[in-house]
């Protein structure tokens, strides 16, 4: 415990930035999970006697065209947003970080089928694919995780096929196959802890990613549907309007900023620490990987 | 060279292929019964099964799909993408239609994304660490964060609140009025670009730094070169390399953030196309605009690899 804290002191010195960016992030993260008890009234509770207000004391950052309360909107808001980009960031770069252990330590024929069908993947622009997957399966709060995590399944695999490619060669690795493990065992206890580190870089990077992703969603009106609370939803409603509420608009964007400011300077920070190596790199790495 | 290209143009072909089929295998082997898709479940349920059959038959959609599919490739080969269900208008025309002015704000974007990336990328590294560095740097994570489509909606308010700014409701060409043209593209383009130009003066900082660090150009300097003649002569034009691959990639979020952000302009693009056949659950359009964005997303990596080769001669093609 006291090693984490002292850890954990270090890292907030070197990288005040991204030390801050994660103290906001988790401050985000608090709201959303204390929303009944932050938000100050009913997110879903229309008021037709308070329809447009601009921000008073009644509420905080004014109200929308039925007359729900912005702020208790805003705060419930998070809770989807954070809730959607958590699970679908986590459930694709698993599933790609596991794809690409598999086709980093195999090689050979599975490995070149899977690069084309991950390149395959990553020949849709992210939001399109996105919307095309929603579409099909439906706009649920499921839906919309499973569309966002798909398109980040290259990202992971790509990034951690070339880590797994390079720990192969390592003598420990060879000495596991030469005592007779199986490759699966090889995999699970041999390269795959050695993926850790790139995998949370990873992961913080795309939160930010799945944030936008689901908001625009929510925008265009193929997101989490209504009258579920998410900033993407929220905007969609500001510009129904002729005159469009300026609160309606600011807000749940400024929501989206934040988040996706603090996520991705926790991650920069993150990265520069656990993976030094990976920094210039990285960014030409996640463009493709097309100069190997 | 030749072989070169002609390898790469097969790569393509093979993951455009690889695309058409997963787009088919999304549209048509996930959701089950496409005409529940399209009329939602409840539609579904209080039309006729004679009805269903004769609309499935109408649509070609009661063929086995393999049949489907491969006659969908045919169709695209001898140029015919179909008809919206909804509406009269073919999706080739919805292309010709829309696509010119959505084409126009990503080219304008990406020109933005360059003039107004890489002079502050330049800057900063031209005085790393200094306090011009360290505004370029701030508000290049400002501007990654900042979501395209909420930009656009600030800046439609703030014309709406200052010039009486209204929504373009129809098109207007380029060549049918240049004028009217621009500011229906201007504010799409310059909302998108400052996102990408963000990403570009990060890379072009860091790239120019990593430059700036080797042996040549400390030669350079050694021999007495001025700086900024360093930096623009010596260092740029190394530098530039991953830059360009990333505006390659850059392109893929002006595609798909161009979506969200023609939708918060009101500009009747081909994105907003998009959405609109996807919220009317509209296949044919969905499946045929989304492998358009497919097809140009690839050509343009394309091109960025072969400009990527013909740029750098240490890349030999074979």
């Amino acid at each position: 415990m006291k090693q984490l804290a002292l850890e954990l002191a270090r890292f907030s010195r070197r990288n005040t930035l991204s030390a801050l960016g994660g103290l906001i992030g988790l401050l985000i993260v608090f709201a959303a999970v204390a929303a009944p008890v932050l938000a100050p009234r009913d997110p879903l509770k229309a008021d037709f006697r308070r329809m447009n207000k601009p921000p008073d004391a009644q509420s905080l950052l004014g109200t929308d065209q039925v007359g729900r309360d912005t702020l208790s909107r805003v705060i419930y808001g998070a809770r989807t947003s954070l809730f959607v980009a958590f699970s679908a960031v986590i459930l694709g770069t698993t599933v790609g970080s596991l794809w690409g252990v598999a086709c980093g330590y195999l090689r050979g024929r599975f490995d070149l089928v899977s690069q084309r069908i991950m390149e395959i993947m990553q020949a849709f622009p992210d939001l399109i694919l996105a919307m095309a997957i929603s579409m099909a399966i439906g706009t649920g709060l499921p839906a919309v995780i499973f569309a966002i995590a798909i398109t980040r399944i290259p990202f992971g695999g790509r990034v951690i096929r070339s880590v797994a490619l390079s720990v192969r060669e390592m003598p420990y690795v060879e000495a596991g196959r030469a005592s007779g493990a199986t490759a699966l065992r090889v995999m699970a206890f041999h390269v795959l802890p050695q993926c850790i580190a790139p995998y949370l870089v990873l992961a913080t990077t795309h939160l930010g990613v799945a944030i936008v992703i689901e908001a625009a969603l929510g925008f265009l009106g193929v997101g989490v549907p209504p009258p579920t609370p998410t900033w993407g939803n929220m905007l969609a409603d500001s510009i129904t309007g002729l005159v469009p509420p300026w609160w309606l608009a600011f807000y749940p964007g400024l929501a989206i900023t934040v988040t996706v400011l603090a996520f991705n300077l926790l991650g920069d920070g993150i990265r520069d620490t656990l993976d030094p190596r990976l920094s210039p790199a990285f960014l030409r790495m996640m463009t493709g990987g097309r100069r190997a | 060279m030749r072989k070169y290209l002609a390898r790469r143009a097969i790569y393509a072909a093979v993951t455009l292929l690889g695309v058409s089929l997963s787009i088919f295998a999304i549209l048509r082997v996930l959701p089950g019964d496409p005409l529940v898709a399209i009329l939602g479940v409840e539609g579904h349920a209080q039309m006729k099964p004679a009805d269903r059959v004769r609309i499935m038959a109408d649509l070609g959609l009661s063929d086995p799909l393999p049949i489907q599919y491969v006659r969908w490739l045919g169709d695209i080969g001898a140029g015919k993408l179909g008809k919206s269900f909804f509406r009269g208008d073919t999706v080739a025309e919805l292309i010709r239609h829309r696509g010119p002015i959505s084409a126009e704000i990503g080219v304008l974007a990406l020109m933005v994304s360059w003039l107004v990336g890489l002079p502050v990328g330049i800057l900063s590294a031209f005085r790393p660490n200094s306090l011009p560095d360290g505004l370029a740097r701030a508000l290049s994570v400002l501007f990654i964060a900042i979501p395209g489509f909420w930009l656009g909606i600030l800046v439609v308010l703030a014309l709406l609140f200052w010039f009486g700014y209204k929504a373009p409701i129809i098109i207007v060409q380029l060549w049918q009025s240049p004028w009217q043209n621009f500011q229906i593209v201007a504010g799409p383009a310059v909302v998108l670009g400052l996102a990408q130009g963000a990403y570009i003066a990060r890379m072009s900082r860091s790239c120019l730094l990593e430059v700036i660090s080797e042996d040549f150009v400390r030669t350079a300097r050694a021999k007495g070169v001025r700086e900024w003649l360093v930096v623009m002569r010596h260092a740029l034009p190394n530098a530039l390399l991953p830059v360009i691959t990333i505006s390659g990639v850059l392109l893929g979020f002006v595609l798909g953030g161009s979506v969200a952000v023609e939708q918060a302009f009101g500009v009747p693009g081909l994105g907003r196309a998009l959405v609109t056949a996807v919220i009317e659950r509209d296949i044919i359009v969905v499946q045929n605009l989304v492998l358009f964005y497919a097809v140009i997303f690839v050509a343009v990596n394309v091109l960025v690899d072969l400009s990527y080769a013909w740029l750098d001669p240490r890349i030999r093609y074979g």
